[in-house]
């Protein structure tokens, strides 16, 4: 094992655009109008009830296939606000698709995640959004995190007529939709273009670089307004436990991944030759994916259990699969091998599953690796609420209208507990939490 | 193998396949290839007197498509041949002494005199095709000019230029009816009263394919103006057969041989028309969707359907189905079915509970099952009326089982074997009380 192998322009500037390009390309109109019709409009349709924020599938595909894709948009976002990201980020193959009855039937599904950003790109096109603000209410809401949560809930305050105002830590809002999504899955500055959308109903005012414990408190914000959303998300991550992780050439995998969205020249971005990535949920296969196309020659993932329990999809497995990227499942990372401080291979142990446990077997081995990612989730980070409010599994606490342990304080998305860790569950959050706030604001 | 060879009133034909007098039949360069693709005979598009009518110059034709632009229905406003009457002669005379062995008919129409008809049938009899048909179908155009649909709406007519046809030609003529009549059995016997030897039908249905919905004009436009045309195509298929079988078992026109036309597509189609009294098929909109190479898919497939049966020659076939068809008052009303719902088969989409529960009888249950969707007939409610069974997007998912024994669970009565219907129902005020 050498000097570490890690490099920009692995690629020509063709190869990062075509790398990059859109993972699923729009449907024309023609071929929407086709997938519509294979749709049967089921009775209270499973797709619809396996949707975290209830979208009336049938009824807005229906809508596509009679031509009228801006009344289709309009059924999407009167439910989801964000339709457009979810429409190219979620996982339908374990959500609508897998309930859709064609899926029962033929193995098939209908292309629900396409058509429905068919209708939602229509929407965006004309540049206005399908929805106007209720006369206002003189009522003041916070909103901590410009992320999915905090704009669905701040949109849907807004709608109600409510002043709301998103206070967001980082530069750009839309919190994961900007910093944490594969950058193939949201092209063409798509993330801050559905924040402007969101935004266009007015009523609400982002504040960014206010970050909470930092430039505001929960105590300031719940004097200053009738009622605080949280949904700042997730800050901390999960450490490794193993030796020399702090090793150059260890990276957090959430971090590169935001690198690659803000980057303006992808060539800059170095990678590793050989990369390894250990984890096994949607940010291991993004991290892996970003990689391979860089040019990284090869990459692995590294997984402790089986594939079935990985939290990465299927398809994301498969995808990860077809661009070269190699799952290795049943090993654990046990040592970073370093040599003059920096990484350049992993010593690694097998591992199996003993009545329920997990542990190792004692056989090791080592691979080599120019660049080692961490993709072994994130945490949330309470200390800005200073045991104000309570907690349940580290996350923030809250029942079914999202209402915390206090009174006028709310919260969604990956910071409240029991949640998917979805960008729809984090929309549902939102609105769910915004009906509350709306009826405790109207009491 | 089967023998699909046709005489249709003495008209041979290699099989019953022909092309309707449209288009595909307007010129030699048409016809030849059609015949090179195997059609057993033409109807050469309809000739009338010169000088010949001349066609807008914007779109003849408008249809109506599915999701996938599966052409559905077509509409045309195209008229007669735009072409000299002496062109259409010399090229249908060569193509007849080329092709000696398909059936080549000329369609006609002109004036309602009797001497247009003996001229022009004397002209078209020295090109020595095998018959003529007389175009008293056409909706759109030539009917504002007393001609077409405007003859095929008089039964009156219908007969006289029969007649006078009869009169005037040794060939066999047919008269091709129009569907834009209330009873189709009138112009029938009016045609079989003037003599002709045989019926064809149906022509194309008045219409109006659709409404622009920026331009606010019928379509197919032309310079911001639509007129109603001749509707065909798949979607008129259930309006021709069912009146060829309204001919096919009239008393008075029973045993007319018939030329089935109207949404013929594929062989199951042509065979649908020969089982309800058709002697041969005619085709046009699925060959000017397709070209003409279907014929072979129609002719490969009703050779192995008759092999497969064991039918040797059409005429065991033409009009095999029609003394099943009879009039609603003549159905049993002691035949009992439910539907049935094949839990192996279905798909839980719930389009057969949607239908019931909303537009029907209630009798099919909504309710989960180990955690399930589940759909489930309730035998008490179902009237088997079979709207399940259409809107279900499985094939034979959704069933009709006959019930030959117990009681309906419905109305509590005993399964009765013994055949009943409406003329001796006692709900019927009519009921005719069996003689003592």
């Amino acid at each position: 094992m050498g000097h570490p192998d890690i490099a920009g322009r692995r690629l020509s500037k063709d190869a990062y655009a075509k790398n990059f390009a859109d993972l699923h390309p729009p449907l024309s109109a023609h071929e929407a109008l086709v997938e519509s019709d294979r749709c049967y409009f089921c009775y209270d349709a499973p797709c619809q009830q396996a949707c975290p924020t209830s979208i009336d599938i049938p009824m807005f595909i229906r809508q596509i296939g009679a031509g009228n894709p801006l009344g289709a948009a309009e059924t999407i976002f009167e439910q989801n606000i964000l339709g457009g990201m979810c429409a190219r980020v979620c996982p339908t193959e374990t959500l609508c698709e897998e309930a859709c009855v064609r899926e029962t039937a033929e193995g098939k599904p209908v292309k629900i995640g396409l058509l429905q950003r068919y209708a939602t790109d229509a929407q965006m096109r004309t540049g206005r959004q399908p929805f106007q603000r209720a006369p206002a209410t003189g009522k003041s809401v916070a909103v901590v995190g410009a992320g999915p949560a905090g704009l669905a809930c701040a949109h849907r305050l807004a709608m109600h007529g409510h002043d709301v105002t998103i206070f967001e830590a980082r530069k750009k809002p839309g919190g994961l939709n900007e910093y944490g999504i594969a950058a193939y899955k949201s092209v063409d500055g798509f993330a801050q273009a559905e924040v402007d959308f969101v935004l266009g109903i007015g009523g609400i005012t982002v504040e960014r670089g206010k970050a909470l414990g930092k430039q505001i408190t929960l105590e300031g914000l719940r004097k200053e307004f009738d009622a605080v959303f949280l949904g700042m998300g997730l800050q901390g991550v999960n450490a490794l436990n193993s030796k020399h992780e702090a090793t150059d050439g260890v990276e957090d995998a959430v971090d590169y991944i935001a690198e690659i969205r803000q980057a303006k020249d992808l060539g800059k971005l170095k990678v590793g030759r050989n990369v390894l990535v250990i984890g096994g949920g949607m940010t291991a296969i993004d991290i892996a994916v970003q990689s391979k196309l860089l040019g990284a020659e090869d990459v692995t993932i590294l997984y402790r259990r089986g594939a079935e329990q990985m939290k990465a999809s299927g398809f994301e497995q498969q995808l990860a699969q077809t661009k070269g990227v190699k799952i290795k499942h049943w090993v654990s990372p046990r040592k970073v091998l370093a040599k003059d401080g920096k990484a350049i291979g992993l010593e690694c142990e097998y591992t199996e599953e003993k009545k329920g446990k997990l542990g190792g077997t004692g056989e090791t081995f080592r691979l080599k690796a120019d660049m080692i990612f961490k993709a072994i989730g994130q945490t949330f980070v309470p200390d800005p609420m200073k045991d104000a409010l309570v907690l349940d599994g580290g996350r923030i606490k809250v029942d079914a209208s999202r209402r915390t342990s206090l009174p006028d304080v709310w919260a969604g998305g990956d910071c409240a507990a029991g949640g998917q860790d979805l960008t729809v569950a984090a929309v549902d959050d939102g609105c769910r939490a915004a009906e509350s706030i709306h009826e405790f604001l109207s009491a | 193998m089967a023998d699909l060879r046709t005489n249709f009133v003495g008209i041979k034909s290699p099989n019953p396949f022909w092309l309707a007098s449209a288009p595909p039949t307007d010129k030699e360069y048409n016809v030849v290839r059609a015949f090179k693709a195997g059609w057993g005979g033409v109807v050469w598009k309809t000739l009338g007197e010169d000088p010949h009518v001349v066609n807008v110059n914007g779109p003849r034709y408008g249809a109506i498509h599915s999701g996938d632009r599966r052409l559905l229905g077509l509409n045309n406003i195209e008229l007669i041949t735009d072409r000299p009457l002496q062109t259409n002669l010399d090229e249908i005379k060569r193509v007849k002494r080329e092709w000696s062995d398909r059936a080549m008919v000329v369609s006609l129409m002109v004036p309602c005199e009797e001497t247009n008809w003996a001229n022009i049938l004397k002209r078209v009899e020295e090109t020595d095709c095998d018959g003529v048909e007389l175009n008293f179908g056409c909706p759109h155009g030539m009917s504002e000019r007393g001609m077409g649909s405007a003859v095929g709406q008089v039964p009156e007519y219908i007969e006289m230029v029969a007649r006078w046809c009869k009169a005037n030609t040794r060939m066999p003529v047919i008269v091709k009816l129009t569907p834009n009549i209330t009873d189709i059995r009138k112009p029938a016997r009016a045609a079989k009263q003037g003599g002709a030897d045989a019926v064809s039908l149906i022509n194309t249905i008045n219409s109006i394919m659709s409404i622009n919905l920026d331009s606010f004009a019928p379509e197919p436009t032309i310079d911001g103006k639509g007129t109603h045309g001749g509707y065909c195509g798949p979607a008129v298929k259930p309006i021709a057969l069912s009146m060829v079988s309204e001919i096919a078992r009239d008393k008075e026109t029973q045993g007319m041989p018939i030329s089935g036309i109207g949404g013929i597509t594929n062989w199951r189609d042509a065979l649908e028309f020969i089982l309800i009294g058709a002697g041969t098929a005619q085709v046009c909109t699925a060959a000017m969707t397709y070209g003409f190479k279907i014929v072979q898919e129609m002719t490969s497939g009703l050779e192995q359907w008759m092999d497969e049966r064991g039918f040797s020659h059409l005429d065991e076939l033409i009009g095999k189905a029609v003394p099943n068809v009879t009039d609603w008052q003549y159905l049993n009303l002691n035949y009992i079915a439910k539907a049935h719902i094949d839990q192996d088969k279905c798909i839980q989409c719930g389009r057969c509970y949607a239908a019931c529960e909303d537009t029907s009888h209630q009798a099919i249950s909504n309710a989960p099952k180990n955690g399930k969707r589940h759909f489930e007939v309730i035998d008490e409610e179902c009237v088997a009326c079979n709207l399940c069974v259409e809107v279900c997007p499985v094939e034979s998912c959704i069933t009709m089982v006959q019930m030959t024994k117990g009681t309906d669970p419905r109305t509590g009565r005993k399964i009765d074997k013994k055949y009943a219907n409406w003329t001796t129902h006692p709900n019927n005020p009519a009921a005719k009380v069996a003689a003592e």
